[in-house]
C-alpha cells in the first residue's frame, strides 16, 4: 500500500533559505546533492556563462549547505589549536585562517576555515560534520560547541566586480579589508558577516547572516549586481575555477582519514601541499608528532598540477579523424599518470578540466615525489574512441591562475 | 637631421598579423621592430574610448578564427586575451515573430522546431557535414600554398600531401566540398533548410566583408570559412574579447615585447627601400631610415605594390595582377554608446537576447535587396546588420547600467556613386538606425553618441584598402595559391627580402594570426634560423 513518505518521514533533502530565489532561476533543474541540501549545479541549462562570470564580472554563490560550528568560550582558542593545524591562538580578531585537521596519525581528516569572530568566538566551517570531533576533543575545555550548519546561511560573491557590488550594497568601503580578513556590514537591514575569502581564486567575499535574513540580502546583492554583471552560479562553473586556483576538494581530491578503508587513501597535509598550513609553533595538537617527523625526512606524495600538452592530444585524436573533446565540465575522475621513460605509473590526476580562460588542459595530481618536479615530463592516460592513449603532460606549479586582484 | 636605425627584421603595420610575425621572429632570437603609424596597436583590431566612458572594438567586433597554436605559442591569456562567450543569435521577424539560435543545442532544437519540424532535423545534419567540411579545409589553414604549376620538390610535396588529403574524403563529402565551392549560400542552403528566416540568418555569414549576395555563387565558401572557428574541438576561441578586440591585439603586441620585440607608434612608414632588387628598409614619413635585410609587410597587397614601391622595382606582370586584385569594400559599422538597451519587440525587455548577436535578416529577399542597392551603387536602404551589446558582455566596456553596441553593416560600397562624403555617411548611419527601429523602435531614445563608418573612414583610419575588412575579397580566385597573386602566395615577393603577412596572404582575413605565423616560418627557413 502506498503512504504519504513526505508525512510519514522527515524531507531527506533540504533546501537552503535561498531556495526561494535560486529555484525560481534554475531553468536547467540542474540540481546537486551537497551536504544534505539540494544545491544548484547550474542556473542556465549551461554553465559556460557563470564560469566567465567568475573570471569577468561577478557570481553569486549559495554556499549555504557547508558545516559551520560556532566555537566559543574562555577555551575557544585551546580547543581549536587542538584540533586545527594552523596556529589560532596567534590569530588577530578579525583574521580568518584555512586550515586542515587531522587524526592521530597526522592524516587529514578534513579541510576548512577558522574565523576568529572575537577574542573567545570562532566560527569553523568545514565540507564534513565535526559535532563529534569537537566535542570529543574538547574534554575539560571551557568552551561551547554550537552546530550553526542549518541556522547560518551563506553566499559567495566572487569576480572582478564583488567588492564594486558589495560597496553598493552595504554602504561601506572594503578597500581596506584584505586578503582572509573579516568585517561586519548591513545589507538591506540585515546584519552580515565578510570575510574576504572564497574558493575560486579570485576577488571574492563570503557573506554570513542569519537564515532569516536570506532573501533581503539575495535581493539586495542581486539589485546592486545588476549593472555590474551579477550572474547566479552554480557548482559545475565553481568546479572549474577552484582546480583552476589549485584548490583541493574533499571526496574528490584526497578521502577524509575518517572514512578511508585502507591506509593508501589517507593523506598527510604535507602530501596535500598544505604542509605550509601546519604550524611549526605550536606545542601539541592531534598528529604534531606525525607531521612533524614527516617534514624533517619529506613527503613521500606531492600534490601539483599537471597540464596536458595539446598538441600531442591532437595527435591521438586526429589519428582517428577527429579534433580534441574534453568534457565542458570538470572530470572527478581518477587518471593515471605514468613515468614517461620506464612507463610505470607515477601517481594520478584527480581533478581535470579545461580551463576556459587559459586555454590549457590543466588538473590537479598527486605524485611520487621524485616526479613532482615542475615541468617533469609524464604520460596522461587519455581515452580516444574507447581505446586507451597516452598523451604528453607537465608537472606545472599551483595554481594555475593566480591574479593580483586576489590579494590586492 | 634624420636617423638610422638597424635591425633583422622591420615589420610594416602592427594590426594583428603584423604583431604575430613579430612575436614568432622575436621568440627565434630576431632583433625585430613594429612600425605601426597609428598611436596604437591593432590596426582594425583595436578598442578606443570614442565617447567618454563608452569604449567600442571600433572596426573589428568578435573572434572566432585565432589559430589556437598562435594563442599557445605565444601564451596570449598569459598576456590578457580573454574570450567570452557570445551565447547566441536572434534574428526578428517582420510578422513580430524571431528565431533563435542559443547556446543549448536542445533549446536550439526547440526553437528550430517552432519554425520548421523539418529544419530541426536538418539542423544536426548540416553542422556535421560543415564539421566534416571544415575539417577537409583545416589542414590547408596551417599549410603554405604549393604552387600547382611548379615542379620544386617543397612544392610537390606539399601538393602530394594536399592531394592524398583529398583522397581520404569519402565521395560524400567531395561532392558537398565541390558544392560548397562553387555554389551560392543561398542555392546550398535551400538543399537543407525550408524556411526562410534560417537561410537568411546563416547565409548572412557566407556575405561578411564580401561584395557578393547570397545568391552570389562563391558565397557558399564563405559560410565554411566563419565555420572554420567551430573545428578547434574544445579549443574552440569564439566570442568577444574582454576589454574589446583591442585587447587581442594588446595582449599580441604584450607577447611581441615579451620576446625582445620593439614596437613603435605613430611611425608611418611611407615607402620600402629597394636597392639592387633587394629590399634593405623602410623610409618613415618623418625622414627617418629603418634599415634590415628582411622586411615584411602586413598591409593589404594594393597598398603594399601600388603605393610602398615604385613599380620599377617590380616585374609589370605582378603589378597588373595586384591591380586586379579584387578588394572592394563593402561593409561600413555603426557604434553607439546607449543610456540603456533597447527592447526588441519580438522578446520584450532586457534578456538573454542582449547576451549575444542579434541579426538583422529577417528574410533571404530583404538581404539580396540589401546587396541590390550596392551592386548599382548605392548603400543599402535596408540594411543587413549583425548587432552586439559589448557591455553585456563585459561590464568594464561602459558605465555601470550604460551600453556600448556594435552594428557590423552591409552593404556600404566603397565605390559608391559619386563618392562618400559626411552628407552620405549620417544618411547610411540613419538607414542603419532605422533597419534596428524597425524591430526595436525604443533605440532612438536611448542613441546618446553615434559612430559612424563608410569604407571611406575605415581607408582613412587603418589603412585597409577601399575599406576591405579581408585585406581582399574571400572568392575562390584569389584564395589559397592564387592569394594575393598566382606565384606569390608564399608571404615571399617579387622583391628579395620583402615578405607579406597580412590577410591579404593565405589563409586570409578574420581575427586568425595564420598568416603571421606562416611568414615567420617561411622567414626562418630563408634565413637559416631556427624557431
Amino acid at each position: 500500500m502506498l503512504y504519504a513518505l513526505a508525512e510519514a518521514t522527515p524531507r531527506m533533502l533540504k533546501t537552503t533559505p535561498f531556495h526561494p530565489r535560486t529555484s525560481a532561476l534554475c531553468e536547467g533543474q540542474n540540481w546537486r546533492r551537497w551536504a544534505g541540501y539540494v544545491a544548484a549545479s547550474s542556473y542556465d541549462l549551461t554553465h559556460e556563462r557563470e564560469y566567465f562570470a567568475i573570471r569577468n564580472s561577478a557570481a553569486l554563490l549559495d554556499v549555504s549547505p557547508l558545516y559551520k560550528y560556532h566555537v566559543t568560550g574562555p577555551d575557544a582558542a585551546r580547543l581549536l589549536d587542538r584540533v586545527v593545524t594552523r596556529d589560532v591562538g596567534r590569530a588577530a580578531e578579525g583574521q580568518v585562517l584555512y586550515t586542515t585537521w587531522c587524526d592521530g596519525d597526522g592524516k587529514v581528516l578534513d579541510d576548512g576555515t577558522v574565523a576568529r569572530l572575537g577574542d573567545d568566538r570562532f566560527r569553523l566551517t568545514a565540507a564534513d560534520p565535526n559535532y563529534r570531533w569537537l566535542g570529543d576533543n574538547a574534554r575539560g575545555l571551557a568552551v561551547d560547541i554550537d552546530d550553526v550548519s542549518d541556522t547560518i546561511a551563506a553566499l559567495a560573491l566572487q569576480g572582478p566586480n564583488a567588492r564594486v557590488i558589495l560597496e553598493a550594497a552595504t554602504g561601506a568601503s572594503l578597500a581596506a579589508l584584505k586578503f582572509f580578513r573579516l568585517t561586519t556590514a548591513v545589507i538591506n537591514g540585515v546584519p552580515v558577516t565578510i570575510t574576504r575569502t572564497g574558493y575560486t581564486g579570485d576577488l571574492g567575499y563570503e557573506i554570513w547572516l542569519d537564515n532569516a535574513g536570506a532573501l533581503a540580502v539575495w535581493d539586495a546583492l542581486m539589485a546592486e549586481g545588476a549593472p555590474h554583471g551579477i550572474v547566479p552560479t552554480g557548482l559545475l562553473a565553481l568546479d572549474i575555477a577552484r582546480i583552476e586556483a589549485g584548490l583541493l576538494l574533499l571526496d574528490v581530491d584526497y578521502v577524509s582519514a575518517r572514512r578511508a578503508l585502507i591506509e593508501p587513501q589517507k593523506s598527510t597535509p604535507m602530501e596535500l601541499g598544505l604542509g605550509w598550513s601546519v604550524s611549526e609553533l605550536k606545542e601539541s595538537f592531534n598528529g604534531h608528532r606525525a607531521m612533524r617527523a614527516e617534514a624533517k625526512r619529506g613527503a613521500e606524495w606531492k600534490f601539483v598540477g599537471i597540464e596536458v600538452d595539446w598538441p600531442s592530444l591532437e595527435e591521438l585524436f586526429a589519428a582517428k579523424g577527429l579534433a580534441p573533446r574534453l568534457p565542458a565540465q570538470a572530470v572527478r575522475a581518477s587518471i593515471p599518470l605514468y613515468d614517461i621513460n620506464s612507463g610505470e605509473q607515477a601517481g594520478y590526476a584527480s581533478s581535470t578540466c579545461w580551463s576556459p580562460i587559459l586555454k590549457r588542459y590543466i588538473g590537479l595530481a598527486h605524485l611520487q615525489a621524485r616526479f613532482a618536479t615542475p615541468d617533469t615530463r609524464l604520460h596522461m592516460e587519455v581515452t580516444v574512441e574507447h581505446h586507451r592513449k597516452r598523451a604528453l603532460a607537465h608537472v606545472r606549479r599551483l595554481p594555475f591562475f593566480d591574479p593580483p586582484r586576489k590579494r590586492a | 637631421m634624420s636617423q638610422t636605425h638597424r635591425y633583422d627584421v622591420i615589420v610594416i603595420g602592427g594590426g594583428h598579423n603584423g604583431l604575430v610575425n613579430a612575436a614568432y621572429l622575436a621568440r627565434a632570437g630576431k632583433k625585430v621592430v613594429v612600425l605601426e603609424r597609428r598611436h596604437l596597436v591593432g590596426g582594425a583590431a583595436v578598442t578606443e574610448e570614442i565617447y567618454p566612458g563608452f569604449k567600442f572594438s571600433v572596426f573589428s567586433y568578435v573572434v572566432s578564427l585565432l589559430r589556437p597554436e598562435v594563442i599557445r605559442d605565444l601564451n596570449l591569456p598569459g598576456h590578457g586575451l580573454e574570450i567570452l562567450p557570445l551565447e547566441s543569435t536572434v534574428t526578428p521577424m517582420f510578422n513580430g515573430d524571431y528565431l533563435a539560435g542559443w547556446a543549448d543545442h536542445d533549446k536550439t532544437r526547440a526553437e528550430y522546431v517552432r519554425h520548421s519540424r523539418r529544419d530541426a532535423d536538418a539542423y544536426d545534419e548540416y553542422g556535421k557535414l560543415m564539421h566534416h567540411m571544415a575539417m577537409a579545409v583545416k589542414p590547408i589553414l596551417a599549410m603554405v600554398p604549393p604552387d600547382p604549376t611548379s615542379l620544386a620538390p617543397s612544392d610537390l610535396r606539399g601538393l602530394l600531401k594536399l592531394g592524398k588529403h583529398f583522397a581520404d574524403l569519402s565521395p560524400k563529402h567531395f561532392h558537398a566540398l565541390y558544392k560548397l565551392m562553387t555554389m551560392s549560400a543561398g542555392d546550398f542552403l535551400d538543399e537543407w533548410f525550408e524556411t526562410d528566416v534560417i537561410k537568411a540568418t546563416r547565409s548572412a555569414s557566407g556575405i561578411i566583408g564580401t561584395f557578393m549576395g547570397p545568391r552570389t555563387p562563391g558565397s557558399a565558401y564563405v559560410l565554411l570559412h566563419h565555420y572554420m572557428g567551430e573545428i578547434d574541438g574544445a579549443f574552440r576561441a569564439w566570442g568577444f574579447a574582454k576589454g574589446g578586440t583591442g585587447a587581442i591585439s594588446e595582449s599580441i603586441a604584450s607577447a611581441a615585447r615579451s620576446f625582445g620585440a620593439e614596437v613603435r607608434l605613430e611611425a608611418p612608414v611611407t615607402h620600402v627601400i629597394v636597392k639592387g632588387g633587394k629590399a634593405t628598409g623602410v623610409a618613415l614619413e618623418n625622414g627617418n631610415e629603418y634599415h634590415a635585410p628582411v622586411v615584411v609587410t602586413s598591409l593589404d597587397p594594393k597598398r603594399t605594390f601600388l603605393k610602398m614601391l615604385s613599380p620599377s622595382d617590380l616585374p609589370a606582370e605582378f603589378v597588373e595582377d595586384i591591380k586586379r586584385y579584387k578588394i572592394r569594400g563593402s561593409s561600413g559599422k555603426v557604434n553607439l554608446a546607449l543610456s540603456g538597451l533597447p527592447e526588441f519587440t519580438c522578446l520584450p525587455g532586457v534578456g538573454p537576447l542582449h547576451r549575444g548577436a542579434v541579426s538583422i535578416s529577417p528574410s533571404m529577399e530583404y538581404v539580396e535587396r540589401a546587396y541590390d542597392d550596392a551592386k548599382y551603387g548605392n548603400f543599402s536602404r535596408r540594411p543587413y546588420a549583425d548587432i552586439i551589446f559589448p557591455s553585456v558582455i563585459d561590464p568594464g566596456m561602459a558605465p555601470p547600467g550604460k551600453h556600448v553596441m556594435s552594428a557590423f553593416v552591409q552593404y556600404a560600397p566603397s565605390s559608391i556613386t559619386g563618392g562618400w562624403d559626411a552628407t552620405k555617411r549620417e544618411a547610411f548611419g540613419d538607414a542603419v538606425i532605422d533597419a534596428i527601429a524597425t524591430f526595436a523602435p525604443n533605440i532612438r531614445d536611448l542613441i546618446l553618441h553615434r559612430q559612424v563608418l563608410t569604407p571611406q573612414d575605415i581607408e582613412d583610419i587603418t589603412g585597409l584598402t577601399e575599406g576591405n575588412i579581408f585585406q581582399g575579397e574571400l572568392a575562390l580566385h584569389q584564395l589559397f595559391f592564387l592569394r594575393p597573386a598566382p606565384g606569390w602566395a608564399k608571404f615571399r615577393t617579387p622583391v628579395a627580402g620583402l615578405y607579406q603577412c597580412g590577410s591579404g596572404t593565405h589563409p586570409g582575413g578574420g581575427i586568425m594570426g595564420a598568416g603571421g605565423r606562416l611568414a615567420a616560418l617561411e622567414i626562418l627557413k630563408d634565413t637559416g634560423s631556427r624557431l
